[in-house]
C-alpha cells in the first residue's frame, strides 16, 4: 500500500484471494500468476506421485510375482509369472487355489498404462543415455535422438526453402496467389503417409524417403500459412511507401518483407512443432530409425521407465527449444512486444564482443 | 426586439494587407492543377450502377500555398486526395504537377494519412530516412538531413525509439517528417488530426504553421473540421455531396500570421458562418462573389 494514502478511509474493502484471482476477465496480479503457474506443473506431478506412490490410488491390476500354484486346473489356470493381470481374474485364481488349499499368486499392484513411479523415470532418463542397446547394432538414445533432428532438420529445410518464397510471392502477387493456391490446397488434403511407400519406392531405404514425408506434410501447409501471413501487412503501409518513392521491388523488399517477417517467424514456430507430428510416421517406413525405432525396442523389450523418460526428453527438448525460439524474437522484433529494453541490452552486448569489434574494422 | 447577434463583415471583404497577400500567392507557379476531376465507382446499388464520388473537380494550387479541402461526409475529399496521390486513377480528367500528368504515386507528393502509418520495424530515425533511402541518397548526407527534419518537428530526443512507443501527436510529427524528408512538391494530408484528441491536434496545429513557414512547402489539406480549415489555410475548397463537387473556393480574410485569438474575430466568424451554410446547407444563403444566389 503505498505510504501517500495510508489511513485514508476507502469504500472500497480489501479483496478476498478467491474474489482476487477469480474475477470474470480480471487479470491477475503478478504474484498469483507465479504461483499457479508453478501450480499447473506441480499438481500433474503430485497426481502421478499419488499414483505411483500411494497403493490403494488407481492399481487395478496386478503385476504377478508369483503364479502360484499352477498345477491347480481352473478358469483363470493361465496367469503366468511377469503378467499384468486384473485385480477381479487374481482374486478369483486366488479362491480357486485357496478352494485346493495351494499356494496363492501374489504380485505388485500396478496402473494398466505401465506408468513408472517418478523416481524410476528420473532414473531411467539418465541410464536411457548410458545403458548399451539390449542388440548389438541398434542405436544408443543420443544417436536416436540425433537422427531424428537430422530428419526433421533437413525436411524443414527443404520445406521452407521453398515455400518461405512461394507463401510471400502468393501473399504479394494476386496473380500468384490464383495460380498456386488453388492447387495447393486440394494437395493439402492428402495425407502425408500416403505417400510413403511411393517414397521408399522412388528413393530408397535410407533417410530420403523420411525427409520427402516430412515435407510432404509440411510444405503445403507452409505456402498457404506464409501465404495468409504476408497478405496480412496492412495495405496502407504498401500505400505509404509508395508515396515515399518506393517501387514494386523495393515495395516488396522494404515494406512487405519486413512487415511480415514477425508474422512468419511466429508460424514457423508452429509448424516445426507440426514437423515433429510427422515424425513418427516417416521414422517408421523402411528402415526405422531414430526416436521411433529407439522407443520400439524398448517397448519390445518392456523397459516403459525408458518409454516414459523419452516422452519427458522429446518433451522438455521442444520446450527448451520454442522458449529459446520465443526469446530471441523478442530480441530480434522488439517492436511487437515492446522489449526494447532487452534488445538494447543483447545488442550493446553484442558489440562489447571481440569478435563483433573485429567484424566492423 | 433586441438583436444579440454580433454584426459581422462578410467574409468577402478583404482588408488590405489580407488582399495584397493573396495577390501576391497568384502570382506564383501552379504546383498542382486539377482539370474537371471525375471519379465514378460501381454500385450495385444506384440506378445506372454507377456512383459518383466526385463530379467536375478543378481547381490550381500555387506554391507555398496552403489550401484545405473541406465538406460533409461522403463528399469525396478522401477519394479527390487519393487521386491526387495517385493511389487510385480518375475516370476523366487531368491532375497535374508542375504541368506534368500524374500516373501513380510519387515521392513529389507526399502524404500524411489519418492513420499515421508509420512503419512499426523502423525507428523514428529510420522511418524519416525511409523516402530518401528508397532514392538512393548516401547514408551520412540522408541522416544528416533527417536529423535536421526531427529537429524541425520537435523530435530529436526521441529519434531512437519505435512507434509504438509514441505517443499519437508524436507519430503524426514522424509522419510529417518522413514526408517532408522527401522534398517533395506537395505535401497532401488526409485528416491528419482527426484520430488525434483536441488539446493535441490544438498543439498539432500549431506545430503544422510552423512547420509550412520553415519549410516552405504547399499544402493540401483535407478536414472535417472548420475552425481547422479557416486557421491553417490560405484558401478553402468546399465540396458538396452526393456528388462530390465544388461549392466554392472560399479565400479566408484572416490576416497571417495566425494565431488562436483570431478565433474570435468578425472575419474568422464570417467565414465560418459561411462554410456552416454551405456544408450544412442552411435556407438563408448568402450570394457568392458572382452575384449568383447558391441552391442550398
Amino acid at each position: 500500500m503505498s505510504a501517500q494514502f495510508k489511513g485514508v478511509i476507502s469504500s472500497v474493502p480489501p479483496s478476498e484471494p478467491l474474489a482476487r484471482i477469480l474475477g470474470v476477465r480480471k487479470p491477475l496480479d503478478a504474484q498469483a500468476r507465479f504461483w499457479i503457474g508453478i501450480l499447473a506443473f506441480v499438481l500433474p506431478f503430485l497426481a502421478w506421485c499419488a499414483v505411483s506412490y500411494v497403493p490403494f490410488i488407481w492399481h487395478p491390476q496386478v503385476l504377478v510375482v508369483d503364479a502360484g500354484d499352477t498345477r491347480i486346473p481352473g478358469e483363470n489356470s493361465y496367469i503366468a509369472v511377469g503378467d499384468r493381470v486384473d485385480l477381479d481374474v487374481v482374486i478369483l485364481r486366488n479362491r480357486e487355489l485357496d478352494s485346493a488349499h495351494a499356494r496363492r499368486v501374489s504380485g505388485d499392484r500396478v496402473n494398466p498404462i505401465y506408468l513408472q513411479a517418478p523416481h524410476a523415470v528420473a532414473r531411467a532418463m539418465y541410464t536411457a543415455f548410458t545403458t548399451a542397446p539390449e542388440r548389438d547394432g541398434d542405436a544408443w538414445l543420443h544417436e536416436s535422438l540425433l537422427q531424428s533432428c537430422k530428419v526433421i532438420f533437413w525436411g524443414f529445410f527443404w520445406s521452407a526453402l521453398f515455400g518461405l518464397p512461394l507463401g510471400v510471392l502468393c501473399g504479394t502477387f494476386p496473380f500468384f496467389a490464383r495460380l498456386f493456391e488453388p492447387f495447393i490446397d486440394f494437395v493439402r488434403y492428402m495425407p502425408a503417409p500416403v505417400f510413403g511407400a511411393l517414397a521408399l519406392t522412388v528413393l530408397g531405404l535410407n533417410d530420403a524417403p523420411k525427409i520427402t514425408i516430412i515435407f510432404i506434410g509440411t510444405f503445403f501447409q507452409m505456402v498457404l500459412i506464409v501465404s495468409n501471413t504476408t497478405r496480412a501487412v496492412e495495405v496502407s503501409l504498401l500505400h505509404a511507401a509508395q508515396t515515399l518513392g518506393a517501387n514494386k521491388r523495393q515495395l516488396v523488399w522494404n515494406v512487405v518483407v519486413p512487415g511480415a517477417v514477425p508474422g512468419l517467424y511466429r508460424d514457423m514456430r508452429i509448424l516445426i512443432g507440426w514437423a515433429w507430428t510427422y515424425l513418427v510416421v516417416a521414422e517408421l517406413i523402411g528402415e526405422k530409425s531414430g526416436l521411433s525405432a529407439w522407443l520400439y525396442q524398448q517397448q519390445r523389450y518392456r523397459h516403459f521407465d525408458n518409454v516414459y523418460a523419452a516422452i519427458v526428453i522429446i518433451g522438455l527438448v521442444g520446450l527448451i527449444t520454442d522458449q529459446f525460439l520465443a526469446l530471441l524474437g523478442r530480441y530480434l522484433f522488439p517492436w511487437e512486444t515492446g522489449q526494447t529494453g532487452l534488445a538494447r541490452a543483447l545488442r550493446a552486448m553484442r558489440r562489447a564482443l571481440p569478435v563483433a569489434r573485429l567484424a566492423r574494422t | 426586439m433586441s438583436d444579440d447577434r454580433i454584426q459581422l463583415p462578410s467574409y468577402l471583404d478583404h482588408l488590405p494587407d489580407v488582399a495584397e497577400y493573396f495577390a501576391e500567392i497568384d502570382k506564383r507557379k501552379v504546383v498542382l492543377s486539377i482539370e474537371h476531376l471525375f471519379r465514378e465507382f460501381d454500385s450495385p446499388d444506384s440506378p445506372d450502377g454507377k456512383l459518383v464520388a466526385l463530379s467536375d473537380i478543378t481547381f490550381k494550387v500555387r506554391r507555398n500555398e496552403f489550401i484545405s479541402v473541406i465538406g460533409p461526409s461522403g463528399c469525396g475529399k478522401s477519394t479527390l486526395i487519393r487521386v491526387v496521390a495517385g493511389l487510385e486513377d480518375p475516370s476523366a480528367g487531368i491532375v497535374a504537377v508542375d504541368g506534368i500528368p500524374v500516373t501513380g504515386p510519387g515521392a513529389d507528393r507526399g502524404m500524411v494519412f489519418q492513420n499515421y502509418t508509420l512503419f512499426p520495424w523502423l525507428t523514428v530515425r529510420k522511418n524519416v530516412l525511409f523516402g530518401p533511402k528508397m532514392k538512393g541518397t548516401r547514408d551520412d548526407k540522408a541522416t544528416k538531413a533527417a536529423d535536421e527534419w526531427l529537429k524541425l518537428v520537435g523530435l530529436t530526443d526521441f529519434a531512437d525509439l519505435y512507434p509504438a512507443q509514441l505517443s499519437g501527436g508524436m507519430k503524426q510529427r514522424v509522419a510529417i517528417a518522413r514526408a517532408l524528408a522527401n522534398d517533395p512538391r506537395i505535401l497532401l494530408m488526409d485528416e491528419p488530426f482527426g484520430a488525434l484528441d483536441a488539446q493535441t491536434r490544438a498543439s498539432m496545429q500549431a506545430h503544422l504553421l510552423r512547420i509550412w513557414a520553415a519549410a516552405g512547402v504547399t499544402v493540401l489539406f483535407i478536414t472535417h473540421d472548420l475552425d481547422e480549415a479557416i486557421y491553417l489555410s490560405d484558401r478553402i475548397v468546399v465540396l458538396g455531396a452526393r456528388p462530390g463537387r465544388i461549392l466554392e473556393v472560399i479565400e479566408v480574410p484572416v490576416s497571417r500570421p495566425r494565431s488562436p485569438d483570431q478565433f474570435l474575430s468578425g472575419h474568422f466568424l464570417a467565414t465560418k458562418k459561411r462554410l456552416e451554410e454551405l456544408i450544412h446547407r442552411r435556407d438563408n444563403a448568402e450570394p457568392d462573389s458572382d452575384g449568383e444566389l447558391m441552391h442550398v
